[in-house]
């Protein structure tokens, strides 16, 4: 790629790679472990990132404080582990990996404006970081212009993609078709009751899966669809309609603390979760967590990860998540998707043979991590992955039980045809 | 929209959703009750309110784990204990509150805003760095959880009409202390002619501390109650304070009568509202119903009479 290289950009690299050579000797002399097949910095770093001949800056950017720090404390400590275990195992490229973290501090100015900070001050290689859509495309314009590369660990609404942005949650067709298709199956569902917080991810999954109803499962009707604002804790109305249109299937996607209210009142209001199906795709182990297993158990959640998968790489992953943080975490499907981030780039980054963000964004597509907790992941054209649906059932110990999971891996569609 | 059901299920619906009504205007009044005191009777925007709710949201919490690893025996019956814990543990905190901040500002009631406003923040950190980011869940005993199976189609769910049953006994307990005990006139007094009961011999700076204490241990006792149907993190406060300050000035500030009947109304409008629309369609049509009726009346549904 050296005939792209502008030829003002010639001289300075020239002294960088000398400047490079001449230090390799002089480290090896330190009693470093010397890696013959360390890459000089100046070849695998054109553009100024971060990068030094033992170290690269990576940056993590969520919310520790705020509403969102709930849900995004287990993104955070996904990340740490991941790198941790990197850097156990070599680092990049013969490179440790040295995080700079950040606060989004669940405000969206205040995540592009860090965001900022971690490409043009610290010239991070790569950022993982964000949880809601508004914080995503908050930064998204960043990214953009500065030119970095982000690891999105969230599900997501879809109707996004960009050459800076690696999403490695499942986004909404993922998600939500495999999840109706197997309770129309299975459950020979027909009537389907429509739930959710009233923003973009429940309003854009909901209309997905009113089109997929109506138009390609036989027979099937919505009987009603209701969205209630963020932090709402009063659910006895919406209830009393459930019972009175009585669907097959509620179909719910409250995100947050609404969540402990609602299956609370839901089992205060006599709906037993056994008899009448739930299915929920916004409900992970963390939220469980808070709703307690004894309120939730016996619904259903489709989504790509649960703790409780039976996979050698789960195995090796969940110890260590625990030895690290401690042994009464949960570790839901954010969580684990956010593990792949660090993971990703590497391979990445390894298989570009550069830190350069162009060309990480160009080698992506194909990339293959067989080490992931939920099993296989591959990049896609698109930047989303190659995932599994699967269909977990809670247990009153707050975990989920595997019910179902696709036979091969789903294609990501970000922007589906007739949905939207 | 009726015409799928029966009239015994219409029935049945009507008399779940007139229930749901009154859940809702119970945990108001739980809700506003504190405040009412506090903003109403002394005239301090509370801005932590909600902080004091989570703190007694915590307590009960902190019980519930307490109770089932030393005394597992106590647990059915350790929310009793637990709320009279939340209210010592939030009466307590605004005691020292009151000492240390509000009573230096009660000339200046806009700083009571920032000042509170800061407590509040100072509070939701604090929670943070002790009990950690994530929710938690408060575990109840199996008795409050069931419903009451009224008849074949009418279930009521048994923690709303615990939480109905505790709301009345708050209120008639404020509404003793404050119209009939001596204590309560002591506190009218205060608040009607500060200059003038203290010349009459009444200790108004002890009145205003325990005046304080209480609003703030009631919303420790509602705060407590909430962890049946809500979540407990450090900012889930935040949830109620704009609900509570709505149904206390809606009610017009000075009067608990006002905030119960303020209570009723918003309750009843948007539980019938939500049965015919979305939730949050139901709560735009009653707050733009609100904001209309404070144009025309900006002291609210019952203004104190008070010589000005």
């Amino acid at each position: 790629m050296s005939d792209e290289t502008k030829p003002g950009l010639q001289s300075p690299l020239r002294r960088k790679l000398l400047m490079g050579m001449a230090a390799l000797p002089a480290v090896s002399m330190l009693g470093r472990p010397a890696f013959a097949d360390v890459p000089a910095t100046s070849a695998v770093n054109t553009t100024g990132l971060a990068v030094t001949d033992s170290e690269v800056t990576v940056g993590i950017l969520h919310s520790v404080t705020g509403t969102m720090a709930i849900s995004e404390t287990g993104s955070v400590e996904a990340e740490k582990l991941a790198i941790e275990q990197i850097n156990a195992a070599g680092g990049v490229l013969g490179r440790k990996i040295k995080f700079i973290q950040e606060d989004g501090a669940s405000d969206w100015p205040t995540f592009a404006e860090k965001a900022k900070k971690l490409l043009v001050n610290d010239k991070c290689a790569a950022v993982m970081g964000c949880w809601t859509s508004a914080s995503r495309k908050a930064v998204l314009p960043v990214f953009e212009q500065y030119n970095g590369m982000l690891y999105y660990p969230t599900f997501y609404e879809g109707l996004e993609q960009s050459k800076n942005v690696i999403y490695t949650g499942q986004e909404a067709t993922q998600q939500i078709i495999a999840g109706l298709d197997w309770v129309n199956k299975t459950k020979g569902a027909k009537s389907f009751y429509l739930l959710g917080s009233d923003y973009i991810w429940p309003r854009t999954s909901n209309k997905i899966a009113r089109k997929h109803i109506e138009n390609h499962l036989q027979g099937c009707k919505v009987v009603g669809e209701e969205y209630f604002p963020l932090g709402s804790t009063q659910f006895n109305s919406v209830i009393n309609k459930i019972k009175l249109t009585k669907p097959d299937v509620i179909y719910a996607i409250i995100v947050g603390g609404s969540n402990v209210a609602f299956y609370k009142q839901l089992k205060a209001a006599g709906i037993d979760l056994s008899k009448q199906t739930l299915l929920t795709i916004s409900v992970t182990e963390d939220e469980i967590d808070g709703i307690g297993g004894e309120n939730i158990a016996g619904a259903y959640a489709c989504m790509k990860y649960f703790q409780s998968l039976d996979n050698p790489n789960n195995k090796a992953f969940v110890p260590a998540f625990k030895k690290m943080w401690g042994e009464k975490t949960v570790i839901g499907d954010v969580t684990q998707a956010a593990y792949l981030g660090p993971w990703l780039w590497k391979l990445t980054v390894e298989k570009a043979g550069s830190f350069d963000i162009d060309k990480i964004a160009a080698a992506s597509p194909g990339v293959e991590f067989k080490g992931a907790p939920e099993g296989y992941v591959r990049i896609h054209e698109n930047h989303h992955l190659w995932s599994k649906t699967r269909v977990g059932r809670a247990k009153a110990d707050g975990q989920y039980e595997l019910i179902y999971e696709t036979a091969d891996l789903v294609e990501p569609d970000p922007f589906p045809k007739g949905y939207q | 929209m009726f015409g799928d059901y029966s009239i015994s299920d219409l029935g049945a619906i009507l008399a779940m959703q007139g229930f749901a009504g009154l859940i809702l205007f119970s945990v108001y009044v739980l809700m506003a009750l504190g405040l009412a005191i506090i903003f109403g009777q002394m005239g301090v925007i509370n801005m932590a309110h909600g902080e004091f709710m989570i703190l007694g949201a915590y307590v009960t919490w902190m019980t519930s784990n307490t109770v089932q690893h030393i005394a597992p025996w106590l647990f059915p019956g350790y929310f009793f204990i637990a709320m009279i814990l939340a209210f010592i543990a939030s009466g307590a905190l605004g005691m020292l509150v009151e000492w240390a901040l509000i009573r230096h500002l009660y000339k200046r009631p806009l700083d009571t805003l920032l000042a509170t406003w800061g407590l509040s923040l100072i509070l939701q950190q604090a929670y943070r760095s002790i009990f950690g980011a994530r929710e938690v869940g408060v575990e109840l005993p199996e008795w409050m959880m069931g419903s009451w199976q009224a008849t074949d189609s009418i279930q009521i769910p048994i923690n709303g009409m615990f939480v109905m049953a505790l709301t009345i006994l708050i209120t008639i307990a404020v509404a003793y202390v404050l119209f009939w005990s001596s204590w309560g006139k002591q506190v009218r007094a205060v608040v009607q002619n500060r200059v003038m009961a203290g010349a009459v011999g009444i200790n108004t700076e002890k009145v205003d501390r325990y005046t304080f204490a209480l609003g703030c241990g009631i919303a420790g006792v509602a705060g407590s109650a909430f962890t049946m149907i809500g979540s407990t993190g450090p900012t889930a406060g935040q949830l109620y304070i704009v609900d509570t300050f709505l149904v206390v000035v809606f009610g017009g500030a000075a009067s608990l009568f006002g905030t119960i009947a303020s209570a009723f109304s918003i309750s009843q409008t948007q539980s019938t509202l939500e049965f015919f629309l979305s939730g949050s369609m139901a709560k735009v049509i009653t707050l733009l119903t609100i904001v209309a009726i404070l144009m025309v009346r900006p002291q609210g549904l019952f203004a104190l009479k008070v010589r000005k």
